[in-house]
């Protein structure tokens, strides 16, 4: 892989069906590093089955993931975790009965290795690797501003807080990549202004970012480049300046040859 | 009340009031089998009977209360255990094996069929998981019953007699013996050898709880789809949670094995199973200290009430009309229904379902 340098995901020829449901065809993507790539498209055009696939929650019918210049074949979620590709959930999928903090401590796990021996006999190391796992989540905290909640059940947080310490847990695995289900849903817009300078921070601290959002303000102003499905076909692909005027764009968002006013760039 | 036992137990806020009272606990513990034998040889007896269902639910909790997985058929592991012991130190082989040595071998089998009974049954939860674990309780009894022919591994119904009690060199676990004035029957002996494994079963849960593995668990209790997105292989952990209540469930029908000098299927019938899981939901699933509290009421009560319902019915009508067992079901069910109605968590939740109780609704 020469561009491995510069590549850091990509996909070719991406299917999956359910059912009658062609849920994705033929979906060919590629991310670089560093960059923060947008993942468009109207409800049901298959941003979370693609996601879901490249997490390996699904098995790609046909198609396949390269990642960090490995293949991504067939790998169960917790591999794909371990590989360096994080995720947040569109419907919030905290451990709603644990403390924001534990939360956070819990995405520690696949970085961290001290087993039932360890934890038993809680020896030196087993101890150092402890206290090294609640510094980290609670400075990821901190990074997220959750932290004032530490010790707070997750269910209890604010929505955006919830949100947020989402991408705090997803963070703690170390990822090359995080990929965010609609992180904005539900925020407003002063949340959505400190989201979108949270994202940057994320990026600029060396994380490369894959965002399903549905707030085109945000995407058209934090992503450098776009993808949009529709139907499960990849219909665009590009800037997002030029995404948001190609006609195929304006037409399964609107269905209609009407000219689309989303101008969030500043 | 669980706050009350938390604040006397806060060793970084109080230690001095905490080591105090742990002291106390300790002098306690100590001092009870001979307050008890003072009232009568049998309260020792269950007293050692009770420690053992403490064990129990501790081992149960790792499953129903940190992983969250409904195990109905936890008791097939205690009969594992308490089988493997009778097995190896009894006249049935033949074979008088010392129990340090079958102890840990009682863990691993019971170990090994908790992975057998996990590993079918990764993809199955709540209710489906309940219905195949309960399952898995029947067969192991029902093999138990019948595993006399072709060889006599079990001899069927009748059970296994004449089991080894515990004993170290000429020291013997059964035996009455004088120390310093104070006399120690067998049931006291075994009542300071429980409450060592009990100590030590107790350190190694607090320890797991609060542990990775043990926050895994957690998170796969909480949401097994997130768990794995956060890289948690929960084929793996969950394994794990059956394997290691499973050989807690071991050690602890190995010690029962010893004390009762006879075991048969009888003993390891669904309706312990049940009875183990009452105490963890009663106590407070995933509090160590609630399900201690759990086991420790649910083994009491029945035998109070076994002592007392009986000359009370006599003194207030002159003769029994319902029996000490029939009182006992009523009660039991009462309480369960009470329980379910005004304290769903538990009598001592786990602390942190307990600070969401308290928490301002949204």
């Amino acid at each position: 892989m020469t561009d491995h340098h510069l590549v850091l995901l990509r996909a070719r020829g991406i299917s999956k069906r359910f059912g009658g449901v062609q849920a994705l065809s033929d979906v060919g993507f590629t991310i670089n590093h560093g960059e923060i790539y947008g993942l468009i498209g109207p409800n049901g055009a298959g941003k979370t089955s693609l996601f879901n696939v490249l997490t390996g929650i699904y098995t790609p019918d046909a198609g396949e993931f390269t990642f960090d210049g490995l293949p991504l074949a067939h790998q169960k979620p917790h591999e794909v975790a371990a590989r360096g590709i994080a995720r947040t959930f569109q419907n919030i999928r905290l451990f709603a009965n644990l403390s924001a903090l534990e939360n956070v401590m819990i995405g520690r796990h696949v970085r961290t290795t001290a087993g039932v021996w360890g934890a038993i006999l809680r020896d030196a190391r087993t101890r150092a690797e402890e206290r090294s796992i609640e510094k980290r989540a609670y400075e990821l905290l901190e990074y997220v501003g959750v932290h004032r909640r530490a010790n707070d059940l997750a269910k209890h947080l604010a929505y955006g807080d919830q949100r947020r310490l989402e991408i705090a847990r997803a963070l703690a695995t170390e990822p090359k990549l995080l990929a965010l289900d609609e992180p904005a849903a539900g925020m407003n817009a002063t949340e959505t202004a400190a989201l979108k300078i949270l994202l940057e921070d994320i990026r600029r601290d060396g994380t490369t970012i894959l965002l399903i959002e549905h707030d085109m303000k945000l995407v058209m102003s934090v992503c450098d480049r776009v993808l949009v499905l529709d139907y499960g076909k990849k219909i665009a692909e590009g800037s997002a300046r030029d995404v948001q005027v190609d006609p195929k764009v304006i037409q399964a968002y609107l269905g209609g040859e009407v000219s689309l006013n989303l101008k969030g760039a500043d | 009340m669980s706050a009350a036992i938390h604040s006397l137990f806060d060793f970084r806020k109080n230690p001095r009031a905490a080591w105090v009272g742990l002291a106390l606990v300790g002098v306690a513990l100590i001092a009870l089998p001979f307050v008890l034998a003072g009232i009568g040889t049998a309260w020792v007896r269950i007293t050692n009977l009770a420690i053992l269902f403490v064990l129990l639910s501790l081992g149960l909790n790792i499953v129903v209360g940190f992983a969250g997985l409904l195990d109905l058929g936890y008791i097939a592991f205690y009969a594992v255990g308490a089988y493997t012991y009778a097995a190896l130190a009894s006249p049935h082989f033949n074979l008088h094996l010392p129990f340090w040595v079958i102890l840990p071998i009682g863990a691993a089998v019971a170990c090994f069929f908790g992975v057998l009974l996990g590993t079918p049954t990764l993809k199955l939860r709540g209710d489906y998981l309940a219905i195949v674990t309960l399952g898995f309780g029947e067969i192991v009894r029902i093999f138990l019953n019948n595993l006399s022919q072709p060889i006599n591994l079990t001899n069927g119904p009748q059970g296994i007699t004449l089991i080894d009690p515990f004993s170290i060199g000429s020291f013997s676990f059964a035996k009455n013996e004088t120390i310093a004035g104070l006399a120690f029957t067998g049931p006291i002996k075994y009542y300071y050898l429980l409450v060592l494994v009990l100590v030590a079963v107790v350190i190694v849960n607090l320890r797991l709880q609060n542990s990775r593995i043990g926050r895994a668990w957690e998170a796969i209790r909480e949401d097994e789809i997130a768990a794995r997105a956060m890289g948690i292989n929960t084929t793996r952990i969950k394994l794990l949670a059956f394997a290691m209540g499973a050989s807690f469930g071991g050690i602890s029908g190995g010690i029962f094995s010893a004390t009762q000098g006879f075991i048969s299927p009888e003993s390891f019938v669904l309706v312990e199973s049940v009875m183990v899981l009452a105490m963890v939901v009663l106590g407070g699933m995933g509090n160590i200290w609630g399900v201690i509290l759990g086991a420790v009421l649910l083994s009491f009560v029945p035998e109070v009430l076994r002592y007392t319902v009986e000359p009370a019915q006599k003194a207030l009508f002159g003769r029994m009309l319902v029996e000490p067992e029939v009182i006992r079901m009523l009660l039991f069910g009462l309480a369960l229904v009470l329980m379910m109605l005004f304290r769903p968590a538990g009598i001592l939740p786990s602390a942190l379902r307990k600070r969401e109780l308290e928490a301002p609704r949204r």
